[in-house]
């Protein structure tokens, strides 16, 4: 992008009409614990974001209106609640690139996809001498997984390292990319370092030695658009609470074929087609990865979220984002002491993770808790890249589209003022 | 004497009590954190961490001849060692049935504590009450 198209679109970018439509930003601290009046300043949208209004609304039209279990009933409410899963599925392929909704299965969240791929995929294919590919960035839910199905098939997990600054250290891929790797699973944005990872080359890499592309959309897909086909992804998992939609559903993309070959991740309702007393039969994809009642509003509501995401863009997001993640890097960075774990701003999305010299995380977060300033504190999930770094956890703040520059003031000013009573 | 200690559980309450939100309490939990002496190095051993805490907690205590226990403890983080500075006024120099006997929560409730903290620290928070409450029952044990 330009210097002056990136102009242009934080020029038409309006945050306070993007704020209009998030009711949790814009009620006031009412007494009590926190200064009376002041506004909640939310910067943990990289661990769960807040919804606008219209998935909210949607959430309650289905409940009020028109609820009932999905793809079991010929009644109005059950063919209604049909159709708006099939629309919001439709959605989620669409946002993504696929060919179809029905390479597009919905799950609990990225979790619970990445579950399914290892025991649907890895279940079925991985053996020993076999090798899964992921990164010492992963969150813990793109590893554990991964080292259940390996130990219990007995392929072997290997981790590819990351640089000095932070990114994918892609200079040692082909020594960990052989004909012996099966799978590579890799996060499209760092939850901690904000990484942005480079998924399109990793992919082709991974395809000349005849491996799988997963990637872990969690973090990446609602900053950035994503195209599977073009980007040769072969599996991806997201989740719809990331995505400004709500908890409790996900979605999980595989390639036709590959689902195809796949066995089911669990068993029970609607995924079979035919049950004897012997054995069953499988529905075909994605039913076959959808046991049991789905979490039907949330999963209509999905879609809401990403027609709401998409009317405002992903590249005039990108473009704002970067200017809260620049502006960010720079009161941060005056602070002395603090360190930004993560590569610089041109390689990374709009999350920090920092440690101050001497301070406890825990203290910096419940005192910025205290001035109304949301961050996460910890390790995020993410226990070997904290060891890699040095450190056992960190203050998180991350950014979505509807933060401010003076939210950011607020984080900055509140760490400025106490950051020498904290050592 | 420092000031944490110097002052009474009285004392804490009225000055909670005029500090309003959550905002001017924790920085007076940091400067109670200041004021509480660090312990010395061999004090912060395995067997001293309490366990439930997010942060590191040591908690070692002295048996005085009048059936009076006191009690060292630190933490590596401010606001943390300012709430140890606060179980220890409710807990440091009283004997063991004493300690036993106190109604912690109701002191945690009184300083708006329970209301304040999130749940991660409320558990850290129990943490080091059932370690006094250990020290206090072992002590009347061996008794």
């Amino acid at each position: 992008m330009t210097e002056s198209s990136t102009a242009t679109a934080h020029s038409t970018w309006d945050v306070d009409e993007v704020r209009a439509n998030f009711p949790i930003l814009l009620r006031p601290f009412e007494s009590g614990k926190y200064r009376k009046g002041t506004l909640p300043v939310f910067l943990d949208s990289a661990a769960s974001a807040q919804k606008p209004r219209c998935v909210i609304d949607k959430e309650r039209e289905v409940e009020e209106n028109y609820y009932a279990n999905a793809y079991r009933g010929v009644y109005e409410f059950g063919a209604r609640v049909d159709e708006e899963l099939e629309a919001s599925r439709a959605k989620v392929a669409n946002l993504i690139g696929a060919a179809s909704s029905e390479e597009v299965a919905f799950t609990a969240g990225t979790t619970m996809s990445i579950n399914l791929l290892a025991r649907g995929w890895g279940g079925k294919f991985l053996g020993p001498g076999d090798e899964v590919l992921i990164s010492e960035m992963e969150h813990h839910a793109n590893i554990v997984p991964w080292q259940m199905i390996c130990a219990e098939r007995g392929a072997t997990l290997r981790w590819l390292p990351i640089t000095e600054d932070r990114r994918l250290d892609l200079n040692q891929l082909d020594e960990f990319l052989t004909r012996r790797t099966k799978m590579v699973s890799i996060t499209g944005m760092s939850n901690v370092l904000g990484t942005i990872n480079p998924i399109s080359e990793i992919a082709r890499r991974a395809h000349e030695v005849g491996a799988l592309m997963h990637v872990d959309a969690a973090q990446s897909v609602p900053h950035q658009a994503v195209s599977v086909i073009n980007d040769g992804i072969d599996f991806l998992s997201l989740s719809g609470h990331k995505l400004f939609g709500p908890s409790g559903v996900g979605a999980f993309y595989g390639r036709r074929e590959l689902l195809d070959d796949m066995n089911p991740f669990m068993g029970g309702g609607h995924m079979i087609s035919q049950v004897y007393k012997s054995h069953s039969t499988y529905s075909d994809p994605p039913a076959k990865f959808e046991a049991g009642t789905l979490p039907i509003v949330q999963a209509i509501a999905l879609g809401t979220a990403i027609d709401y995401v998409t009317s405002l863009g992903f590249d005039r997001i990108h473009a704002y984002e970067s200017q809260l993640l620049t502006y960010a890097h720079e009161g941060l960075g005056s602070i002395p002491g603090l360190t930004i774990h993560g590569p610089s701003i041109e390689h990374k999305g709009a999350i920090c993770a920092f440690t101050i010299e001497g301070a406890s995380s825990y203290d910096l977060a419940e005192w910025l808790n205290s001035k109304g300033v949301f961050v996460r504190h910890g390790h995020h999930c993410t226990m070997p890249l904290h060891q890699i770094l040095k450190i056992e956890n960190s203050v998180r703040a991350s950014f979505a589209f509807y933060n401010t520059r003076e939210e950011i003031d607020r984080l900055v000013n509140a760490i400025d003022f106490t950051v020498a009573k904290l050592r | 004497m420092t000031l944490a200690l110097s002052m009474t559980l009285d004392d804490l309450i009225e000055e909670f009590d005029e500090l309003g939100d959550w905002e001017s309490k924790c920085e007076y939990l940091m400067d109670l954190g200041d004021d509480l002496p660090e312990i010395t190095p061999e004090l912060k051993s395995e067997d001293n961490r309490v366990h439930g805490c997010q942060s590191n907690v040591w908690m070692a205590a002295e048996f005085s001849d009048d059936g009076s226990i006191d009690l060292i403890a630190d933490s590596d983080a401010k606001i943390v060692k300012g709430l140890v500075a606060v179980v220890l006024l409710a807990y440091s120099g009283h004997t063991a049935q004493k300690i036993l006997d106190t109604n912690i929560e109701a002191i945690f409730t009184r300083l708006g504590l329970n209301r304040h903290l999130s749940m991660a620290r409320r558990n850290g928070l129990s943490g080091m009450v059932k370690r006094v409450r250990n020290i206090a029952m072992s002590a009347l044990a061996d008794r």
